[in-house]
């Protein structure tokens, strides 16, 4: 009976991964490239030259106090790898890395009291390459920027109004804004206010 | 904002609930073996199936059945592990990963056959183009479309009827009901930004001018049935983290609402084959009301956050963002971590290890009791062996024979019953014992939390769920062993032994029901099947729970 069930058994595995491995997802493939080209590559954006800058969906590293930045990452945004540094929350190397962020915080925003930095700066995403930050992040950064670009304080709100995702169908999940967006943004108001 | 999030979340479970009746009605109508509708439009590709397989369509006895589940297993399992092992000489490998060690292959293996997918590598540096594409893929088809066949003719068995034909059942669960479904899925999450491609990976020169790797692959297809088959186990690391793996919050609806359609339909499938429909629908709605204990205490939970960061004097925005993406925040990733755990799927969207200690206590717990809702098809198995014991305590309790279903529960069915009851806890709790004594240095947190971390990773696996507290260093021989050992077991285990249960109910007598009968169709017998899950998940698990996550939570000062 044994036997016969191994031979059963390979032949058809042999139809079904015909059929779940290869139609399925050369199909989807397919149609996936034929009708949606742009989520199907992942979401990129290229600059006038037609270089790829990055995708809409993957965080980018920004240390330069000039840009937004973005939330903290254990793999430095690196998009090869993902994960987090899955401290615990009784841990206290989550502390000290926390009270880190807020000196650094403290450095670079001396503008901004620390009682308005929001959660999402100074905690580890899960991804590690999450592209988002809240609107009251983007916000707290706004001093900042303003004092190193130029940009004056009210085009940088408005900036950051227009590139704020609210929670989808109103009420799923939060409201977002994307850092990569944003500073492309502020890149061509920088531009802008130059020439 | 938090009012509204709590009104996505209560529309995400009123999606759900819409859907389970209907969708219990369409499996239990894709299993019967009399001629339908469904046939006209399902049956010219399955016959060629049966063709070229050499599938004989006859009824199987429930030997035959189960030899037949667990030779074809053994004969996948073998082909899987010599594909990892080989991955580096086989095609499809743009980006040169290296092969398998034995005991990491042997887990891997192991995990996606279980319906478990413990992944102890990292999708992006583990696993080829093609290990992905082949391996993984087939077996995230093959396991869940076992355990729902093993759950039909576990019903059958109950309900008096043939057994059916195994074979017959894995493929009808892989046309009728993962593939179809699957495909649509599919499409959706691509247009939500999910990518599609045969490319592995792009560079891009950022904005500050450095060069970004971007990995990527065929995800969407891979996305639809790791959620669609209760799998679980991530393209990347990161798993529904990952932006290109959930890239909104409408991928994340319905990454939840296909973890569920399985598990909450099955009651009503079971209702209509063993026709009593309502008995199937007291068991949902006692599922249903554990789940929702269990959802509220993670949201609240998780809205307190962490005492120790609400100290610092930041802004007062309630929770903890630690692990958890902006795009979901609190509510989002709260409710996933508690869908994932209760359909024993394990696709994570916030780091479970950065839970608070009561949030990560809720997804521990799912995963112990594992009858709320539970996984494809071997989730409704352990539910009726809960209702089983209820049933039989009642017994007891008013000095009668237990009967279920008209048929008498004895002494042979009980013994089954009572040995799978307590593998459960020996698989859990000794081996976790072991890892706390033998190999501390693989944890990475410090304190109570360090002995969760070990106490998840054996519930998990045990559970066949596969999510993890991942701080934990497990690509380590006893890791991939043990756990290995411990998945294979607690998957094969209870199939065996509650298939003999229903073989032997099968060949009984049915006894007329009488007005000592104990219904089973009563709201009073949902609530004896949730004092009995819930007794005997605290007495057995309640002192890990003290030593783990609650004496974490007060301490934490």
């Amino acid at each position: 009976m044994a036997i016969k069930m191994v031979w059963t058994t390979l032949r058809t595995s042999a139809i079904l991964f015909i059929i779940c491995c290869v139609i399925y997802q050369l199909v989807i493939t397919g149609i996936a490239q034929l009708v949606m080209p742009h989520q199907a590559s992942g979401s990129l954006i290229y600059n006038s030259k037609n270089q790829v800058i990055g995708s809409e969906l993957i965080g980018q590293q920004f240390k330069d106090p000039q840009f937004f930045q973005g939330r903290v990452s254990s793999v430095d945004y690196n998009a090869n790898g993902s994960g987090s540094s899955n401290l615990a929350p009784s841990n206290p190397a989550l502390m000290e890395r926390m009270k880190a962020s807020i000196e650094e915080w403290k450095k670079q925003n001396p503008d901004v009291p620390v009682s308005s930095l929001p959660m999402d700066l100074i905690t580890n995403s899960g991804s590690g390459l999450d592209p988002d930050i809240s609107p009251s992040a983007a916000m707290a950064q706004v001093p900042r920027i303003s004092k190193l670009t130029g940009v004056s304080q009210d085009k940088l709100q408005a900036l950051i109004t227009q590139n704020t995702n609210p929670p989808q169908l109103g009420m799923l999940g939060d409201s977002a804004v994307n850092v990569l967006k944003l500073n492309i943004g502020l890149e061509q108001l920088k531009a802008g206010s130059s020439s | 904002m938090s009012m509204f999030a709590y009104i996505g979340v209560a529309l995400t479970l009123l999606i759900a609930l819409l859907l389970a009746r209907p969708m219990g009605a369409y499996i239990s109508r894709a299993f019967d073996y009399t001629p339908g509708k469904l046939d006209r439009f399902f049956g010219p590709l399955e016959k060629i199936i049966y063709k070229l397989g050499g599938i004989r369509q006859n009824n199987q006895t429930w030997k035959q059945y189960l030899v037949a589940l667990l030779v074809s297993n053994t004969v996948i399992v073998l082909i899987v592990y010599v594909i990892f092992r080989l991955q580096d000489k086989l095609p499809l490998n743009p980006a040169g990963i290296a092969a398998m060690s034995p005991d990491l292959a042997f887990n891997t293996a192991i995990s996606f056959l279980t319906n478990t997918n413990l992944q102890h590598y990292s999708g992006e540096s583990g696993l080829s183009l093609f290990s992905q594409m082949s391996a993984i893929i087939f077996m995230m088809f093959i396991s869940p479309a076992t355990g729902i066949a093993a759950s039909i003719a576990f019903m059958r068995g109950l309900a008096g009827k043939p057994m059916g034909n195994f074979f017959v059942d894995l493929v009808r669960a892989i046309t009728r009901i993962l593939l179809p479904l699957c495909v649509v899925a599919a499409l959706i999450f691509i247009s939500q930004g999910v990518p599609q491609t045969l490319h592995t990976s792009v560079t891009a020169t950022t904005l500050e001018g450095t060069q970004q790797q971007i990995g990527m692959g065929p995800i969407g297809s891979f996305l639809a049935i790791k959620e669609m088959g209760n799998n679980g186990g991530g393209f990347f690391g990161a798993n529904s983290a990952h932006p290109f793996e959930n890239p909104d919050a409408i991928s994340n609806l319905l990454q939840m609402l296909l973890m569920l359609l399985v598990p909450i339909s099955l009651p009503f499938t079971y209702g209509r084959i063993v026709g009593n429909p309502k008995q199937g629908r007291i068991l949902f709605v006692s599922m249903a009301i554990m789940f929702l204990i269990m959802l509220s205490s993670s949201l609240y939970a998780e809205h307190q956050g962490n005492p120790l960061i609400n100290q610092l004097g930041l802004q007062q925005s309630a929770g903890s963002m630690e692990g958890k993406e902006v795009r979901f925040g609190i509510e989002e990733s709260s409710l996933y971590s508690v869908v994932t755990t209760a359909s024993e799927t394990g696709a994570v969207n916030t780091m479970h290890d950065t839970l608070t200690p009561i949030g990560g206590m809720i997804a521990l717990s799912n995963m112990m009791l594992n009858t709320v809702f539970g996984g494809s098809g071997v989730g409704m198995m352990n539910v009726l062996m809960y209702a089983i014991i209820s049933v039989f305590l009642s017994g007891l309790m008013v000095g009668r024979t237990p009967e279920f279903l008209g048929r008498k529960v004895e002494g042979k069915e009980m013994k089954l019953i009572a040995v799978t009851l307590l593998i459960q806890p020996l698989l859990i709790l000794a081996p976790t014992t072991i890892a706390l004594m033998v190999f501390p240095n693989t944890i990475s947190n410090p304190g109570y939390h360090g002995l969760t971390q070990a106490l998840y990773e054996f519930t998990s696996s045990a559970a066949n769920n596969g999510s993890g507290f991942e701080g934990l260093g497990d690509n380590t021989v006893f890791w991939n062993l043990s756990t290995g050992i411990v998945m294979m077991l607690a998957r094969f285990f209870s199939m065996v032994t509650l298939l003999a249960v229903a073989g032997s109910m099968l060949a009984k007598t049915p006894v007329p029901e009488s007005s000592g009968t104990l219904r089973t169709d009563q709201a009073l017998f949902g609530s004896v099947f949730i004092v009995v899950v819930v007794v005997v998940g605290a007495l057995t698990f309640f002192p890990a729970l003290v030593l783990g996550p609650i004496a974490e939570q007060l301490t934490l000062k």
